[in-house]
């Protein structure tokens, strides 16, 4: 008796995105606004972050309100039926219970059940590990259209006292749908981590201890902003040059430079050590928009096509870090 | 080849200067890079990696919060140099 053959899955051999969809926090909530708890000013603010103003969510808005809102944009630009979406990927760390996952809500909500559906936990490195998820799983055959979304709810994650990160945070969500090309458009992955770094963003206490202290508070996020600064310029800088040469192309080839909006300073010195040329168009979304962990990157480059419609079909280099530490980056074709 | 103390200062001046635009002579002996030159702790980072770079020698993140003064740079990079 001989053994039948399994049938293996195959895919498109290219991919690329197809649209972006945003949906950013409804409330704007200026330096002036959150300067009396820490006791600090506009004007410090902005010059050690280059936060103007951040966007966040009223209270009866939620993360995945955000995401779903942003995934309903993505899927009308891309045309695609969402009985089609094959896989709903959210990178998420607001997710407002331990489970079930953020995804198979919002896969609901947009019609694409019964799409695969789940969160991923990579912070600020989210949307980047699930551009590269989507591109593998079509590639494979696993799915033929995903929808990748980062979508988060910081406000809830952030102290009003702390002084290391919480002034830097906004809500928002943005998505992509990701399919099959006729051509390379979205280039292999550079990512990895580094968990000798664990301790240096994160929260401030466990969730074990706020629940065995019954009436104390929840944990919210805290960095070592030092230690992040010099990992995600000079390391990152490598990380993206990695990503470039991994796709046959140099910074002169590039539209737009769309990092993770962490920080302003970040973005002017990555750039710098990148020696990012001046044609290039460079995200800087964060500035009235803030920090907005796994959704910055699909959120600056819904911005970067409204505002440099001529960058539409040009290469963008997208490149997240965060806590893990861990980071992703990709060239894609912007669509 | 070490530098010495003089030629430690001199260089890292001009690094203060080039990231915050703090004049080189206003580097000297002293000084506290926060209270005194008003240098934040994003641009104490990035003088540090350049520091690095110009000295050949590593100056680990633990340690960069305890160099408060222009004296306690020097110090650490001359001592590190050897």
């Amino acid at each position: 008796m001989t053994t039948p053959t399994l049938n293996q899955s195959v895919g498109s051999p290219f991919t690329r995105i197809l649209a972006v969809g945003a949906a950013r926090g409804d409330l704007n909530v200026p330096n002036d606004d959150i300067v009396g708890p820490i006791e600090s000013s506009d004007e410090w603010i902005r010059q050690r972050t280059g936060v103007i103003t951040r966007k966040r969510a009223s209270d009866a808005i939620s993360a995945a309100d955000l995401a779903t809102d942003a995934a309903k944009e993505a899927i009308a630009r891309a045309k695609v039926d969402p009985s089609e979406l094959g896989a709903v990927i959210i990178a998420t760390i607001s997710n407002e219970v331990q489970t079930p996952s953020m995804a198979a809500l919002v896969a609901d909500r947009v019609g694409a059940t019964p799409a695969a559906a789940y969160d991923i936990s990579a912070a600020c490195a989210g949307f980047c590990y699930g551009l590269a998820q989507a591109d593998a799983l079509i590639r494979a055959g696993a799915a033929r259209y995903v929808l990748v979304i980062g979508a988060e709810k910081l406000s809830y994650l952030a102290k009003p006292t702390d002084r290391t990160i919480s002034f830097l945070l906004g809500d928002g969500a943005g998505a992509v749908i990701v399919g099959p090309a006729d051509e390379p458009g979205i280039s292999a992955s550079i990512w990895g981590s580094d968990g000798g770094k664990w301790d240096a963003v994160g929260m401030d206490s466990t969730n074990r201890d706020a629940i065995a202290a019954r009436e104390g508070e929840f944990p919210t996020l805290r960095q070592d902003g030092q230690t992040v600064f010099r990992w995600a310029v000079w390391e990152m800088a490598k990380v993206a040059q990695q990503a470039l040469d991994a796709a046959g192309i140099t910074s002169d080839d590039l539209a737009a430079f769309i990092p993770h909006q962490a920080n302003m300073r970040i973005i002017n010195e990555f750039a710098k050590q990148l020696n990012v040329p001046d044609h290039v168009v460079i995200a800087r979304d964060i500035e009235t928009t803030g920090n907005t962990s796994a959704a910055s990157i699909p959120l600056a480059m819904h911005r970067v096509l409204e505002e440099h419609p001529e960058v539409s079909g040009g290469y963008a280099l997208t490149i997240g870090f965060g806590a893990g530490l861990v980071y992703a980056a990709q060239i894609v074709r912007l669509p | 080849m070490a530098k010495s103390k003089d030629e430690v200062l001199a260089g890292l001046a001009q690094l203060v200067n080039d990231e915050t635009g703090v004049p080189v002579e206003s580097v000297v002996f002293g000084k506290s890079f926060a209270d005194d030159l008003d240098i934040d702790s994003i641009s104490m980072m990035t003088i540090v990696v350049n520091a690095e770079d110009e000295f050949g020698v590593k100056i680990p993140d633990d340690q960069v919060s305890e160099l408060k003064t222009v004296d306690d740079a020097v110090n650490f990079i001359v001592s590190a140099q050897a």
